[in-house]
């Protein structure tokens, strides 16, 4: 061994061992770094947003959270309408995407040929890769304009008259509202939910399902029966996942939801998110001013309710995500 | 019955292993086919499975299918409840009759064949739901019954599944809970249920210990009183216990079809012979 070395016209071998330990010496640090890089930024972040609001915080109490108040001039704020506007919006998002995402899904596991499954599944999940401005601009553009003449005027002429559900729909028919960002938000939010759905939906082992339809059921039998039940917890995981994004998406819901700091029934009512708010105030806002540490602990309660969410939907998902 | 005879000196073979089983008498064996399948073959895309088989499962009997893995004895039952039209690229030619009509051809209602051929799974496959709700799931897919007679149902098929006085008290909790024989039991009473009249058996021992393989074995040898019944396993002492006729499946074909007693005792074929007495498989 060491003759052939010898022989070899490069005289010194470089000593391999310890290079390599030192390599892996540095690399183990970097990447601990990397991980540890990683908590230190959630933590300044959350550290920032609540010192930064503390100002806030401290002038007007927890009533900052309830209070609907936002008045620039008299600098006195609240965050209740935009908490309301965020919630909502989520909420009625979700509504609207859960059964579209379902059929969707559906039909991915069960129902298409193979041969369609590829370009619809991959259809959806573009889905997910529009940027949201481009979300906003259409929603605006195209969305609105619909909404304005049609919809909304069809609906407060028919559903609004109704005594108490009227309440919900009622109002000048502007296209622009709470209801129009939240059918933004649904589509957007739709390929999330159907995605997770679709990957659970083909976790059942088909040995179960092969159970149902040899006992004679349908293929709406065996989803409602079998496939259903077996997945209902990582389902949910997956609608919580679609509503903490749907929480926090800014741009395209700021181009349609008309920007109004009042909490009206109406779900036609232009309104707020915290997201919207703080998109179009942050601008405005001086250093050192209360408005700013009012935006900043916006933030900072968007930041709590996402990460609860998120946190939910993750611990609803753990034992897809373990396998 | 079926495949080509060996000539006859192959029977003269002495048979080992088998001296203890007990006899069936193979007169019984005379009795009407419930199922009747002539030139079946099936196919897994361009991959024949199963070659030309002409097999007959007499009624109330209990056949039993042997052969080595991948032989096609489990492919033959997913063809006798058409389990194999969820997949796209499986099909089945040939007859195989029921009733007087051929149950391979496209315009079969597959929810009616399925409940009047059940089936029960290797692995026990409880649904995530209570006892009662997975006896009731079945039923409720074909009939209306009023809440009183759903109690009388889930009851009688739970006790034609031997299992009734073990979940009696706790027909309300998740059957998941149950052993793994249990399941299997409950399993088979699911199947009952919805009152088929053929139930498939796909190995349905091969996951549980030896005292639950010896209650479903009883529980079959039960049930053969009211329906006919499919049974695939590798067990051959199982199916010598078991079945009222064998049939031994090598390579997608039926080489041979007898009486349990004379499949065991005195096989008319060199392969048969080999297989029972372990030299491959």
């Amino acid at each position: 061994m060491s003759q052939a070395m010898a022989a070899m016209p490069t005289a010194a071998a470089p000593p391999r061992r310890r290079a390599s330990e030192t390599g892996d010496r540095i690399f183990e640090m970097l990447c601990r770094g990397a991980g540890i890089l990683v908590l230190l930024l959630l933590g300044a972040i959350i550290a920032g947003l609540f010192i930064g609001g503390w100002d806030a915080f401290r002038t007007f109490g927890l009533g900052f959270v309830t209070s609907t108040e936002w008045d620039p001039v008299q600098e006195v704020f609240g965050a209740g309408v935009s908490v309301y506007g965020t919630l909502l919006t989520a909420v009625l998002a979700i509504i609207l995407a859960v059964p579209m995402a379902f059929g969707v899904a559906f039909f991915l596991t069960e129902l298409a040929p193979a041969w369609l499954r590829r370009p619809v599944g991959t259809a959806v999940e573009l889905l997910a890769a529009i940027p949201s401005i481009i979300f906003g601009m259409w929603g605006f553009f195209v969305i609105v304009p619909i909404m304005a003449q049609y919809v909304q005027p069809a609906v407060i002429d028919t559903a609004g008259e109704l005594p108490l559900v009227g309440l919900l729909f009622q109002g000048p028919p502007f296209g622009t509202g709470l209801f129009t960002a939240a059918l933004i938000l649904a589509i957007m939010i739709l390929p999330f939910i159907a995605a997770t759905m679709r990957d659970v939906f083909e976790q059942v082992p088909p040995v179960y399902k092969e159970s149902a339809y040899g006992l004679g059921a349908t293929t709406w039998e065996v989803m409602r029966g079998v496939v259903i039940p077996h997945t209902r917890i990582s389902v949910v995981g997956g609608i919580m996942l679609g509503l903490g994004r749907a929480l926090g998406e800014t741009m395209a819901v700021t181009f349609v939801i008309g920007n109004a700091n009042r909490i009206t029934p109406s779900l036609f009512a232009p309104g707020n998110t915290i997201a919207s708010l703080v998109a179009l105030e942050f601008g405005e806002s001086e250093l050192g001013s209360l408005k700013l540490s009012a935006l900043l602990a916006l933030g900072f309660i968007l930041f709590v309710i996402s990460f609860v969410v998120l946190a939910l939907s993750r611990w609803l998902l753990r034992s897809r995500l373990r396998a | 019955m079926s495949g080509t005879a060996l000539p006859s000196e192959a029977s003269a073979i002495a048979p080992q292993g088998f001296g203890g089983m007990q006899a069936r008498s193979s007169e019984a064996l005379n009795a009407t086919p419930r199922i009747a399948m002539r030139n079946l073959d099936f196919y897994y895309g361009d991959n024949r499975a199963l070659k030309a088989i002409d097999l007959d499962l007499p009624e109330r009997q209990v056949t039993g299918m042997i052969g080595p893995s991948g032989c096609g004895k489990s492919t033959l039952l997913r063809v006798l409840n058409r389990m194999y039209s969820l997949y796209p690229g499986q099909r089945a030619t040939g007859e195989v009759m029921m009733d007087g009509r051929n149950i391979i051809a496209p315009d079969i209602d597959l929810n009616e064949l399925r409940a009047r051929v059940g089936m029960v799974f290797q692995k026990p496959t409880p649904f995530p739901m209570t006892i009662h709700e997975n006896i009731a799931f079945g039923v409720r897919l074909h009939e209306r019954l009023s809440k009183p007679d759903m109690e009388e149902r889930v009851e009688w098929a739970l006790t034609r599944a031997a299992i009734w006085g073990e979940v009696k008290d706790r027909l309300h909790s998740s059957a998941l809970g149950l052993s793994g024989g249990q399941q299997q039991r409950l399993c088979i009473a699911r199947s009952i249920a919805v009152r088929p009249e053929v139930i498939l058996f796909d190995e349905p021992t091969s996951a549980l210990d030896p005292i639950s393989t010896l209650k479903i074995e009883e529980l079959i040898d039960e049930l053969k009183r009211d329906f006919t019944i499919a049974i695939v396993t590798h067990n051959m002492q199982q199916a010598a216990r078991c079945a009222d006729q064998v049939a031994f499946f090598y390579l997608g074909e039926l080489i041979e079809v007898a009486p349990a007693a004379q499949l065991f005792t005195a096989p008319r074929h060199l392969k048969t012979q080999e297989y029972i007495t372990g030299r491959f498989g």
